[in-house]
């Protein structure tokens, strides 16, 4: 089984979940013997005139320093097409447009954001002025990549929005069928203010595909239910978790006060304000106990105003954006984990949590709350119980060993293989249904 | 005969390093050294030596006629020990002329005003020491940070001994009256106040340089003429400024060195005017008014108002925790806790978490290292939460 995949990040230039996730699949499914072509938008400076990139993860290590795997041959049967394209991940269209016009206002031939809090965009004069132009762009260049490999792949699986047009330019060109695969809907983005663009593209990737797989089974009702797909095209895959073996030491605390944590994007599908309400509540009663909110986004200034509001700002902090192993140190640092997501497919980060030994407070509107056991679960409007979670987990020790080492158990056996060998067998039937077509 | 009464602010904050929420209970050098060092070092080539050399210059050639004043602040002199001494050695040589007084104000540029009296109070002791003991003169005159007065700031100060005060000639609080007058504190009327003719003081201060202003270039003699004409009308014009205008804001290419070089000239050639400083300018004349200013003024921005200090939730949130520490700090009575005290206190730190970006925007962003409030609120938050710790571990250990 060969697959033509399209994602839009990939370790260790990651954003976000959907980078980690793509990781633990290609290796999964190679594990399981499918050879993967992984295709990726990566934003060059101008003084670099190729257009696209085929590598092989050996040459990927060697541009980025090792891709945190270690040694191991299973790589060896994948190779990385790179498009240059600034399409970024996490960034909504209206965000693109304002960066957009800030690097035409710099005047420069290139521009990239730097605040230090945040992440970096970088803009040329040869990307499109808006993000949807972008994306055409790179289904253009899509259906050249299905052309050149033709023959040399069965399958077609598509990651987000971003790269459906490229998944559906792609099936064009090849007649190969369509996987699309759902991390996150724009509902969950934007609540209901959603971009009517954005959610046209999402239908009619899903339309166009010949399977639908949803991180879990709230997103496959939001499939089902908002975008009119047929329940029986909808298959629900939930995510799993891998770890690097060398956990590095333990960093030293520098605080005794215990830690309870947010890391996340700072955004309205997040849910951080509910995370400082709750923390106000519980420095109310508790005075040993710190805050802190890693990450950044669009409602990090929001935050912040509120924080000082509720006046608790010298026990809650902020550490802008955490990449590599700041994100490791940040939950080895934590005593509890907190994910108060208004609506979250999936959420990776609660199993990293867990992994690093931290008991986890989710919330019920999340898809890994599916999967979890060991997990305090509360509604994310619910601050009191939030608050209350909380205050449990750090006041009676007993509480968070248990959450600690049965949460760990059970992550442990969430596995990557075991999912690809699901995400594999999907792929056999829908290449068996295109032959019998 | 008029008076021209020529007032400097030397002021330099020490400033914060990136200080992240992973630093805190690891780390406790807050100061980012080497902008501190390159900063110092850079305006006291551009600005501090230079302009010293020029004033001595023109006290000795003007036989005692050119007078002016200074108010340095802690944390600047803090800063010329520590990266530039050859700075402190050349104010002392000017405050050896007797040509030049040097005014009290806040320790750290702060804004203990607005807290209480009593950090008002020490703040101000502290600053009276450092002043006698570097250069040999006890204060008689004072301006507070920023030029912050009001009717109870200006009265504090009468009772810890003042005679003069200096604060802005704010159109809202002068109505139709002339700054160019000695007015009287409205509580404590042995209180005089000198008052900012801000017009005049920033067609140096800010104007100087600007190709657009329909008056520019701005030469000596001309700036005299307008001094000495009808257009000009009163008895004492306070000329109240940033001594970094001088080689910093307005750079040396742009003529200001020349420019100040021969306005003591210009001036005499005029037949009526002359220099004196602050309290020599205060003694001569009477008050021809209590001046009534209920609420707080300020020389800053255009309403000149203390907003850019305090006002939004950040400012808010770090001034209240700050200040709620003074009694932990009190108790612990520790020259090393009470430094760190004094520099997080520095007005600065509170002007980079405004967020009123509209004419003054450029101001703002001219004086901040800072991407944005945000990220200035964060980094200063960071830092504070750690000297609390600090603070609390060291007042068990010492009361233990």
């Amino acid at each position: 089984m060969r697959v033509l995949m399209f994602g839009w990040e990939f370790p260790p230039h990651i954003a976000g979940g959907l980078g980690t996730a793509c990781y633990g699949m290609t290796r999964g499914l190679a594990r399981n013997g499918v050879d993967v072509t992984f295709v990726v938008p990566h934003a060059y400076g101008d003084e670099d005139q190729r257009f696209t990139h085929v590598l092989n993860a050996s040459e990927v290590e060697a541009l980025y320093g090792s891709t945190g795997s270690g040694a191991d041959d299973i790589l060896g049967n994948m190779s990385f097409i790179r498009i240059d394209s600034n399409m970024v991940p996490y960034l909504s269209p209206e965000e693109y447009a304002d960066y957009h016009e800030r690097f035409v206002k710099s005047g420069q031939s290139t521009w990239s954001t730097t605040d230090a809090w945040k992440q970096r965009y970088t803009f040329s004069g040869k990307y499109g002025a808006n993000l949807m132009e972008e994306v055409a762009r790179y289904a253009v260049v899509a259906a050249q990549v299905a052309r050149d490999l033709a023959g040399q792949f069965d399958v077609i699986h598509a990651h987000d929005w971003l790269t459906y047009f490229a998944g559906i330019a792609a099936k064009r060109v090849s007649g190969k069928p369509l996987v699309v695969h759902m991390h996150a809907t724009e509902f969950d983005r934007s609540g209901e203010n959603i971009n009517t663009q954005v959610y046209a593209i999402e239908r009619a990737g899903m339309q166009a595909a010949d399977r639908v797989m949803a991180v879990s089974n709230l997103t496959r009702n939001i499939v089902i239910n908002r975008y009119g797909i047929p329940a029986e095209r909808v298959v629900t895959m939930h995510n799993a978790v891998r770890f690097a073996e060398n956990s590095s030491a333990a960093p030293e605390r520098g605080v005794d006060d215990k830690i309870i944590t947010f890391l996340g994007r700072i955004t309205y599908q997040k849910g951080p304000d509910y995370f400082v309400e709750a923390a106000a509540k519980v420095l109310k009663r508790m005075p040993n106990v710190r805050f802190v909110m890693a990450g950044s986004g669009d409602m990090m200034n929001h935050v912040i105003r509120r924080v000082a509001r509720l006046g608790i700002a010298d026990r809650f902090h902020f550490t802008g954006f955490l990449r590599g192993e700041d994100v490791h140190k940040m939950f080895q640092l934590s005593d509890v984990y907190v994910m108060p997501s208004v609506s979250e497919p999936f959420g990776i980060s609660p199993l990293e949590a867990m992994r690093s030994n931290v008991p986890v407070i989710i919330s019920k509107q999340s898809g890994v709350a599916e999967v979890l056991d060991y997990a305090v679960k509360v509604d994310y409007w619910d601050v009191d119980a939030m608050a209350d979670a909380m205050y449990g987990l750090i006041k009676y020790p007993a509480l968070a060993n248990m959450f600690a080492e049965k949460g760990l158990e059970e992550v442990t056996n969430l596995k990557w293989n075991n999912v690809a060998a699901k995400i594999k067998a999907v792929y056999e039937e829908v290449v068996a249904e295109a032959e019998n077509k | 005969m008029k008076t021209v009464c020529l007032y400097f602010q030397v002021h330099q904050p020490w400033r914060l390093k990136k200080y992240r929420f992973f630093n805190m209970g690891k780390d406790h050098n807050y100061l980012d050294d080497l902008l501190n060092r390159s900063i110092m070092q850079k305006v006291a080539r551009q600005c501090y030596l230079p302009m010293n050399a020029l004033l001595l210059k023109l006290i000795r050639e003007n036989e005692g006629r050119f007078r002016c004043s200074f108010s340095i602040t802690g944390t600047a002199i803090e800063q010329f020990r520590a990266f530039a001494p050859e700075v402190l050695a050349s104010f002392k040589e000017l405050a050896a002329t007797g040509c030049v007084e040097f005014l009290a104000e806040t320790y750290s540029h702060s804004l203990a005003s607005l807290a209480s009296k009593e950090d008002f109070v020490e703040q101000v002791q502290l600053h009276v020491e450092t002043i006698e003991r570097e250069f040999g003169q006890k204060p008689a005159a004072f301006r507070n940070t920023e030029l912050i007065y009001s009717d109870d700031i200006g009265a504090m100060a009468a009772e810890m001994g003042f005679r003069t005060m200096l604060a802005e000639g704010a159109k809202h609080v002068l109505g139709w009256k002339s700054p160019n007058f000695v007015y009287a504190n409205a509580i404590d009327q042995r209180m005089r106040l000198l008052l900012r003719n801000y017009k005049l003081s920033d067609d140096i201060a800010f104007r100087f340089s600007d190709r657009g202003w329909d008056q520019w270039p701005l030469t000596a003699g001309k700036f005299a003429q307008w001094l000495a004409s009808e257009e000009t009308p009163g008895e004492v014009i306070n000329l109240f400024m940033d001594y970094e205008t001088f080689g910093e804001h307005q750079t040396a290419d742009t003529g200001i060195f020349e420019f100040m070089k021969e306005l003591p000239q210009a001036l005499s050639a005029t037949g009526c005017l002359e220099f004196a400083t602050v309290s020599e300018a205060a003694d001569r004349y009477q008050p021809v008014s209590v001046l009534h200013c209920p609420h707080t003024m300020s020389w800053a921005d255009e309403e000149r108002d203390v907003t850019a200090w305090i006002g939004n939730e950040l400012q808010n949130e770090a001034f209240s925790k700050l200040y709620g520490l003074k009694e932990k700090i009190a108790r612990l009575d520790n020259p090393d806790f009470d430094y760190v005290w004094n520099f997080l206190q520095t007005s600065d730190h509170f002007y980079y978490m405004a967020t009123k970006w509209l004419s003054d925007g450029d101001v703002h962003s001219y004086f901040n290292p800072y991407d944005s409030a945000y990220d200035a609120f964060i980094n200063y938050m960071n830092v504070l939460a750690d000297f609390i710790i600090e603070v609390d571990k060291a007042l068990v250990a010492k009361e233990a």
